[in-house]
């Protein structure tokens, strides 16, 4: 693992055996994560998953009690300096709220120092997130989207390679949200990587090309939605005019899986490949039995999340739409 | 990476934007007007203070006698309404996560808090200070000053003993300022950091009227709140205020030295 200088290869974020424990409580537990130039990244859990213990530590906040994070293959823990080209908030942005919003980015960029440049990029960033004609009032006026989006702006200041955000969205109205998502979105269009960490399935799902599944401080997944997705595979949905023979010669098939009933009438089965369920259509006419619906289904989001964080606890796959928050 | 110095404009800045900076400081500037308006109005002096009996001959002796009540817990106080909430006002905002995760090591926003806590020790007594003195002038005249040793000084010559009296009484007010700032930095709350830093100081003033402890008298910070007198004397007894200089680096180093590690060192994560 590369010392001192940033590394040119190095990437952005690279996490090892990261550990952190508070008496008997294991907050972080061996965590082990390495996120590419240009990801956008989702780190995803319920609340008290270690998600904000864990980005404190790659901040260099929190001492891990074991492990190594490596920022462009530098050690936080080692100095400051290793935040170069790093920005973000974790929980929620906070601010002086006696000082201006301008005041207030104004000495980040005095602690950011000379050589960051940030003092220059006050009214860009203020314009990027549209304050800029709020940005004379006291902080302590703002409201919580306000502030949220202050807190963007103070990590653009630093021109950021990588932008940590812990739950960016928390708290924000629909409106709120969905700006705050299109800023991320043309942020990570510009080439920065991103760390989003979040309980909103939707968001992640919208905005991360690669995730980390969180379950009591360690990693339950990590790899892209998609190939989560796939590791699911499909369920069929069936339903016809005699829900409960159809059952007894489906129990009988060999290539049908997980048989059960469906929430709303009819049967879910897994089943090993498409043939087999054209098979299976052409046996139940064979038996007299009209199909009134034959449909794939994946899984949703949000019943792997369950599977993932509740130890596969998954609801009926009947829900039409995942729903966006997962945990409280 | 930014100087230490700039960090320490920053935090003046932060000082200048907060009540409490203004509460302490106006108090510094009131309670020397209120006792020459006292003096003024009400004659009769303090006699079994020292100084005390020439209040009405001269200006000088005003910020005198301001010292020696001050010391009790009028200065401790509000040394430690900044100091005791240097570092805990960051917890009380949340603000350490947003100004360690800057391009600022951590010594050095230590280093720029305790200087601007120290700044503010200095801006109350010297505003004490000249406030006491122009009142005091303009109430009892600027006339020469009886020193301790009975013999008579000069007016100009008292004004400069006065200001190295100030300049002395410093030490122990940085000291008691050094505590604060440990308190603030180790209880992270600001009410008691504050109350604390009274406390200790009170309890010192304790241990100094005790009887059998006299031997420790000579250590206590409070016996150096009174080593200005050694300007007051004929010559000028300079052996309490090179005491006061190295008894009150016993006390400050060792605080901010304990307060620093404890800054360099902590967790910042949510209460």
């Amino acid at each position: 693992m590369p010392e001192g200088p940033a590394s040119g290869g190095a990437p952005p974020i690279e996490v090892r055996g990261l550990t952190k424990r508070y008496g008997e409580i294991v907050a972080v537990d061996g965590v082990d994560l390495t996120i590419d130039a240009g990801d956008v990244f989702g780190y995803l859990g319920p609340n008290g998953a270690g998600k904000t213990t864990s980005l404190r530590m790659m901040l260099g906040l929190i001492r891990p009690t074991a492990g190594l994070v490596r920022l462009f293959g530098r050690d936080p823990q080692v100095s400051v300096a290793a935040l170069e080209g790093v920005a973000g908030f974790v929980e929620a942005p906070s601010f002086y709220p006696y000082f201006s919003g301008r005041r207030n980015l104004e000495l980040f960029a005095a602690l950011d120092g000379p050589a960051v440049g940030s003092a220059a990029r006050i009214d860009d960033v203020l314009e990027t997130v549209g304050l800029l004609g709020r940005a004379k009032d006291k902080v302590r006026g703002y409201s919580h989207g306000m502030r949220q989006r202050l807190g963007i702006a103070a990590a653009l200041l630093r021109s950021p390679r990588l932008l940590i955000l812990d739950e960016p969205t928390t708290g924000l109205d629909p409106a709120g949200m969905r700006d705050m998502r299109e800023l991320v979105r043309g942020l990570a269009a510009r080439g920065i990587t991103v760390l989003l960490s979040s309980h909103l399935l939707v968001e992640v799902d919208e905005l991360c090309n690669r995730v980390a599944i969180v379950r009591s401080g360690s990693i339950a997944y990590e790899g892209s939605l998609a190939e989560l997705r796939q590791t699911a595979g499909l369920s069929y949905r069936i339903r016809t005019t005699d829900d409960a023979r159809a059952r007894e010669i489906l129990s009988r098939q060999p290539s049908v899986r997980a048989l059960d009933a469906g929430q709303s009438g009819g049967l879910s089965f897994k089943a090993a490949d498409e043939r087999s369920v054209g098979e299976l259509s052409l046996g139940l006419a064979e038996a007299g039995i009209a199909v009134l619906e034959l449909s794939p289904r994946q899984a949703t989001l949000e019943e792997l999340f369950f599977r993932l964080t509740e130890g596969g606890a998954s609801p009926e796959p009947d829900a039409a739409e995942p729903a966006e928050a997962v945990a409280a | 990476m930014p100087s230490v110095f700039a960090i320490y404009r920053w935090e003046l800045r932060k000082l200048r934007a907060q009540k409490r900076t203004y509460l302490g400081l106006g108090a510094a500037a009131v309670i020397p007007l209120i006792f020459v308006g006292a003096v003024v109005t009400q004659g009769g002096e303090p006699r079994d203070v020292v100084f005390g009996r020439y209040i009405h001959d001269t200006g000088l002796a005003i910020p005198l006698v301001l010292l020696l009540f001050g010391s009790i817990w009028m200065f401790p106080l509000i040394t430690a309404l900044v100091a005791g909430d240097i570092v805990a006002a960051e917890d009380r905002h949340d603000t350490l996560k947003a100004i360690l995760t800057r391009s600022a090591e951590r010594h050095q926003i230590f280093a720029a808090k305790a200087l601007a806590a120290g700044s503010y020790a200095v801006a109350a007594i010297a505003i004490t200070g000249v406030v006491a003195l122009v009142a005091g002038i303009l109430a009892s005249g600027f006339n020469p000053i009886t020193s301790l040793s009975g013999t008579e000084v000069s007016a100009p010559h008292g004004l400069a003993l006065v200001g190295a009296s100030l300049l002395v009484y410093l030490l122990p007010i940085l000291a008691i300022a050094s505590i604060a700032v440990l308190l603030s930095t180790a209880l992270r709350n600001s009410g008691a950091a504050i109350v604390g830093t009274l406390m200790f100081s009170l309890l010192l003033q304790l241990i100094d009227i005790l009887p059998g402890l006299s031997g420790l008298h000579p250590y206590l910070l409070s016996t150096q709140f009174n080593a200005w007198q050694g300007f007051l004397r004929t010559p000028v007894d300079w052996a309490p205020i090179v005491r006061a200089a190295w008894v009150c680096a016993l006390y400050a180093v060792p605080a901010l030295i304990a307060a620093g590690l404890i800054f360099l060192r902590r967790d910042v994560a949510s209460e």
